[in-house]
């Protein structure tokens, strides 16, 4: 077991009046120190929730109802609160989509990356300074000293989020799990806030799973893919080989649906139909309703997520590689 | 200066708004003297733009540019404060709200979040017969019928669903229903800010091909307002970049992408994350997007240009026309300083 990260069977359910709901339907993958993975999928796909049951931040009437989440050989899903609070935050981070969400409004920058530092280790408050401001700089925030006493609504939008993400970098985690960092952002902010998490994961050999569902993004900056639907991995493999060669048809119309990938003016490939409810998951293959090749099997039986056809990756569709 | 082919022309327009707040908020002292201080956004600044019948304009910023602004400028549903707006020939922004019912019908507007702009106490029927009741008394029940069901038939929404509410649908369904609602009075022009925005990817191509049919059945023009570059090269013909309520560049769609002039522009269309394209490769601009409140003197864009000189400090540039349509308002561009 020398994955940084592995998760196995992981099952996220939703206890409601009407009954439970899954959201999260037994996904497994690893990642390894300094590795970036993308999870991909439209909203109610189950993408945040896999992100915050990492850090067993479900909460009700959530709960994690089977499986394991193993990091550096730990069980984090086993772990009490207090052990969990010394990973949380410390050896994981979590970057959210919005920074002014994420910030207190009423405390300074300064005693905000403090307290985080603080929190996790025994240092005085100078020093907890003194390493905020590195870390500032490290983010590109110009004279950070000063920037220190001011508050977040003293910076703008791409300023917040970088002292969002200096401050998920204060304890120099293992992994850092980024939540649509960048979908709050300009295009031009985005590209500086991509390149500044790439620059930084390269630089203190950190792994990442970004949690997006631009494509764009994702073929940028990670070197794996995990496409998910309706709560399960429909298709995971190589960032490279995945957005060259799809094989599963839900990520073969994602792509296709870009704009770009066709002739400007004409119609674009659409997905028929949308995501269904996660009360109103269909049998068999959940995707099968919007599929254009489904056939019977498709609506009979669960496909399970396997090596199948030629390329190096896992597929769960009935009919790839027969 | 009034061009009789298009179909919408801005002259000129300018739109400010006044946040100095009340007396007090207003009240400043120099030494002991009072006085009083107003603080304004320069949403909009001497923007010119002629809109042809049958394109789809784009226009494209980065947030807090004033494309918004612009959009509901042109759609009267803010006054500008100088300027004019004419539809054809005849300038809308002077017109009283009777005299401007003609014309409202011919423009219809589509917004961005499908789930704030519907009436959650209104059935989509509702929601789609009271524009047609309002701009036509005396049409007749059969009438209403008929067209909310074409119409429905039209955006792909069931009409047995007339019946059902907004929160019944999902977010692609009720951008249909929206854009449904704006075809009711079979308009000329759609102004349509941020349609797919709120919507999910493989959503989000639904609705773009159901608004190129529109467009296709019924000769609509659009101005569409948009931060997402890779929609704006599929399906406008024309692009006009906005920066802090000034235009930078219009240009064919086709022409921007491949040799965009302003060096804004470049920057922006760098910023695109492009599929399978493995190192990011964009232009970084110096600092930060300056507040709409002081405008930089000059050049508004002089601040965070490469290319900037003393002449772009001082001197605000003019939109200029290029050969092949398009129009740059760059000192570096009219100089050769900036090249391609």
């Amino acid at each position: 077991m020398n994955h940084l990260l592995e998760i196995r069977d992981l099952e996220v359910r939703f206890a409601l009046r009407s009954g439970d709901l899954t959201a999260i339907d037994r996904i497994g993958f690893t990642l390894e120190k300094g590795e970036r993975m993308g999870l991909v999928g439209e909203s109610g796909a189950g993408k945040s929730v896999t992100g915050f049951s990492i850090l067993n931040l479900i909460s009700k009437p959530g709960y994690i109802a089977g499986g394991s989440i193993f990091f550096r050989g730990k069980d984090l899903a086993a772990l009490s609160p207090e052990e969990m609070r010394s990973v949380r935050g410390n050896r994981i981070s979590m970057i959210f989509q919005d920074p002014m969400m994420t910030l207190n409004p009423v405390m300074t920058i300064g005693d905000q990356m403090t307290e985080s530092l603080m929190a996790h280790r025994k240092i005085s408050r100078a020093s907890a300074e003194a390493l905020a401001v590195e870390k500032l700089q490290a983010v590109h925030i110009p004279s950070p000293e000063a920037r220190l006493r001011q508050y977040p609504h003293e910076f703008s939008g791409g300023m917040r989020q970088r002292i969002v993400i200096a401050i998920a970098l204060l304890t120099d985690p293992d992994l850092i799990i980024a939540d649509e960092p960048t979908t709050a952002l300009d295009v031009t902010i985005q590209a500086e806030i991509m390149d500044l998490l790439l620059e930084l994961c390269t630089l203190k050999d950190m792994a990442m799973i970004l949690i997006t569902h631009d494509l764009g993004v994702v073929s940028q900056v990670t070197e794996k893919i995990a496409v998910m639907y309706a709560g399960k991995i429909v298709e995971t493999g190589s960032t490279e080989n995945i957005v060259a060669r799809p094989q599963h048809p839900y990520t073969q119309g994602l792509i296709r649906a870009l704009p770009g990938s066709r002739e400007p003016g004409s119609r674009l490939y659409q997905i028929p139909g949308s995501m269904p409810n996660l009360s109103a998951i269909p049998k068999g293959c959940a995707f099968h309703p919007r599929c254009e090749r489904a056939e019977e099997v498709c609506r009979r039986e669960v496909p399970e997520l396997l090596k199948r056809g030629t390329f190096q990756r896992l597929v769960a569709c009935h009919l790839v590689g027969v | 200066m009034l061009e009789k082919s298009a179909l919408v022309t801005l002259n000129k327009v300018v739109k400010h708004f006044d946040i100095s707040g009340g007396f007090l908020e207003q009240l400043r002292f120099k030494g002991l003297r009072p006085r009083l201080e107003q603080k304004k956004v320069h949403a909009i600044n001497d923007v010119s733009l002629a809109i042809e019948p049958g394109e789809i304009l784009s226009v494209v910023g980065e947030s807090g540019c004033g494309k918004s602004t612009l959009a509901r400028t042109v759609m009267g549903l803010y006054a500008p404060d100088s300027g004019e707006i004419y539809y054809e020939n005849t300038r809308i922004d002077t017109l009283d709200s009777t005299q401007m019912l003609v014309h409202r019908k011919k423009m219809q507007m589509i917004f961005q979040d499908p789930y704030a702009s519907l009436n959650p106490r209104m059935t989509v029927r509702q929601t789609l017969e009271e524009p047609l009741r309002f701009h036509q008394p005396s049409i007749s029940e059969t009438e209403v019928r008929d067209r909310v069901a074409e119409v429905m038939e039209q955006v792909g929404v069931n009409p047995v669903w007339g019946e059902r509410y907004p929160h019944e649908f999902s977010g692609g369904q009720r951008q249909r229903v929206s854009i449904a609602r704006a075809l009711m009075v079979d308009p000329e022009f759609i102004v349509a800010d941020e349609p797919i925005s709120a919507l999910d990817v493989s959503i989000q191509a639904q609705i773009l091909n159901l608004l190129m049919e529109a467009r296709e059945q019924r000769g609509l023009t659009y101005m569409m307002i948009t931060h997402d570059l890779s929609v704006v090269a599929h399906v406008s013909t024309r692009v006009a970049v906005m920066y802090l309520g000034t235009l930078c560049e219009v240009a064919p769609a086709a022409n921007l992408f491949e040799t965009a002039k302003h060096p804004y522009t470049r920057a922006l269309l760098s910023a695109i994350p492009k599929l399978g394209q493995k190192k990011p490769r964009h232009i970084k601009l110096k600092g930060e997007v300056p507040t709409p409140i002081h405008l930089p003197s000059g050049c508004v864009f002089h601040g965070r240009c490469l290319y900037a000189n003393e002449r772009c400090r001082r001197e605000v540039p003019r939109l200029l026309a290029l050969s092949s349509g398009v129009q740059v308002a760059c000192h570096g561009v009219e100089e050769g300083r900036v090249l391609d």
